[in-house]
């Protein structure tokens, strides 16, 4: 669990921990700066799928072999250690492919349910309004713009100022008794601005909304505690987390998944079948159609543990000295406009920039032929980027495995963009 | 300056991304596209009008992206005025296949100062940049040769 979190240690994590990772051993290869997008991997990960597999793979809650029971154990196993992780209980985590699909899950489940299938707790129709963020990752946008269609509810949004942030006021004022759903990003994927989510999360209860949150740039880089936010379900992803692909995690409050009905169905969700209908089992399992990744949910609860042993509060403080350095850097480049949060504000570790008479495209091709690796585009956040009146910013993101240095080469290397590509200041 | 990125960025590609032949879409256009390239949001609309001959005499474009994509729209533009359509298919066909092949054999001639987009093959993810442009035209043609075949010979 975590430890007190001393300023050498803090300073230190990326010395401590790099050479976990067989993809930053060489100190003259690329400084990795888009974990945002998705982080390496440390051979722990690795090696615990690989010893499972090594040993005999096998399905998992099906058949009666030694390996089936090995394997059900060890994904279980791995499904304890993401609950613990996020502060859920067991039976609140569910697989899914990755967090796109945990939101869909929810969506998809709501759709099911206002179409009379399963408990209509979650039914939605004319009047009933969803409400989202400006902000929004695409992921936690069209598949509300879907259920807004399918049922006749209306899609709202807190719309987001010039510099793409919002405040719980702006939520106050869009929230209102039609509000059914309020989803919205923990941390933005573009801004790094970070949602006060128990806040919102109480706001949007009191006036009967249930609360999905998009926390694939929070349970990664913080301590997050599921259930003292309060929020009815969350979605994350394993491979932004030191985990595979393949794998993500749709998180329940206990009485909203088993209210939930289930958009996917098939194999390992049933009790009874009959030719004409079908009884589901509870949560997770409910969810959990077809055959499972099951050597990815044992790599991602290595990924789980591996982070445990680092220390969520170290790590978070280390991350709040990268932010602080990656504002810096950027800060340090006429011509260059970060987006988000001013500096001062908390953000997460990650800027997002406008580089003046350079395309994002260009930044990015840059930097990445002076060995730093970013993420150039509308990072899935289009209505963002239009309100921010540009088509593509460049990201730089960071992770526990980043060093002061690779910071540093960010900043050079910026420095010189826009002298190659012949903008004077 | 590491030599990779002077294979992309070649001094002729900085200065077309900033003169911007052709910019501008005219009046007369009789056919016009618009090209988005979704992974990053950029895009072209290129208008054309042909002579009575068949040769193109206006070719215009707009559009918002980065230096490939805006250098190639402005090269294009320069490269296939007053050509006939068959000569402008031939050359967005020979550029496709430079952009296409990774082995860096000659570019044809014929494709003059574009073949300065020849290092975007190596760049896998900047392909479709050079090609908006080409992409938007090669439809504008399209367009009228549909028309073309739609409407009764006119002779």
């Amino acid at each position: 669990m975590t430890t007190p979190a001393d300023a050498a240690s803090v300073a230190g994590l990326a010395d401590d921990v790099r050479s976990d990772f067989p993809a930053l051993r060489d100190e003259r290869g690329s400084a990795y700066l888009d974990s945002a997008a998705t982080s390496q991997t440390p051979r722990q990960v690795m090696d615990a799928e690989r010893a499972f597999v090594d040993a005999g793979t096998a399905a998992v809650h099906r058949g009666a072999s030694e390996a089936t029971g090995r394997a059900t154990l060890a994904f279980e196993d791995a499904r304890a250690d993401v609950a613990r992780f996020v502060g859920a209980r067991d039976d609140e985590i569910v697989w899914t492919q990755n967090a796109t699909d945990a939101l869909n899950m929810v969506a998809l489940g709501m759709a099911d349910a206002s179409a009379g299938l399963g408990d209509p707790r979650f039914a939605l129709g004319p009047g009933d309004e969803i409400l989202v963020t400006e902000a929004e990752h695409h992921a936690n946008l069209i598949p509300w713009q879907r259920l807004a269609r399918r049922t006749g509810a209306t899609l709202r949004w807190v719309p987001v100022r010039e510099d793409g942030t919002w405040s719980i006021d702006d939520a106050r004022v869009a929230l209102n008794t039609r509000t059914r759903v309020f989803a919205f990003a923990h941390v933005s994927n573009v801004t790094g601005l970070i949602a006060p989510a128990a806040e919102l999360a109480e706001l949007a209860h009191a006036v009967g909304a249930t609360v999905v949150l998009d926390a694939c740039q929070s349970v990664p880089h913080m301590p997050v505690d599921l259930a003292a936010l309060g929020v009815d379900f969350a979605a994350f992803s394993g491979h932004k987390m030191l985990g595979p692909t393949g794998i993500g995690v749709l998180s329940g409050r206990a009485e909203a998944l088993a209210a939930l009905p289930p958009a996917r169905t098939g194999g390992s969700t049933i009790t009874t079948v009959t030719m004409t209908d079908a009884e589901f089992l509870p949560p997770p399992q409910r969810f959990e159609a077809g055959t499972q990744p099951v050597t990815q949910a044992i790599g991602l609860g290595a990924a789980v543990r591996y982070l445990e042993g680092v220390g969520t509060a170290r790590l978070h403080a280390r991350e709040q000295q990268l932010a602080a350095a990656l504002m810096d850097a950027a800060a340090s480049v006429d011509g260059v406009h970060i987006v988000g949060p001013a500096a001062g504000h908390e953000r997460a570790a990650l800027v997002s920039v406008v580089v003046d008479g350079v395309h994002a495209h260009d930044v990015g091709q840059f930097l990445d032929a002076r060995g730093v690796a970013v993420r150039v585009g509308h990072h899935c956040a289009q209505p963002l980027h239009r309100r921010l009146g540009v088509a593509a910013t460049t990201r730089a993101s960071a992770y526990l495995y980043t060093s002061d240095d690779d910071v540093a080469r960010f900043a050079t290397a910026l420095a010189e963009v826009r002298p190659f590509f012949g903008v004077t200041p | 300056m590491s030599s990779e990125l002077e294979t992309l960025y070649q001094q002729v590609i900085l200065d077309h991304a900033r003169r911007r032949s052709g910019f501008g879409l005219s009046d007369v256009a009789t056919a016009r596209h618009h090209e988005l390239n979704p992974t990053c949001g950029d895009e072209i609309t290129v208008g054309i009008a042909l002579d009575a001959d068949g040769a193109i005499q206006t070719l215009g474009w707009e559009g918002q992206g980065c230096s490939i994509s805006m250098a190639s729209a402005s090269v294009m533009s320069e490269l296939c005025a007053n050509r006939d359509a068959a000569e402008v298919r031939a050359m967005i066909d020979d550029f496709r296949t430079m952009l296409r092949s990774r082995d860096g054999g000659e570019p044809p001639e014929s494709l003059e100062d574009a073949v300065a987009f020849q290092g975007v093959a190596r760049f896998v993810m900047r392909i479709k940049c050079a090609m908006l442009g080409w992409v938007a035209l090669e439809a504008c043609l399209d367009q009228l040769s549909t028309r073309d075949a739609a409407a009764p010979a006119a002779s």
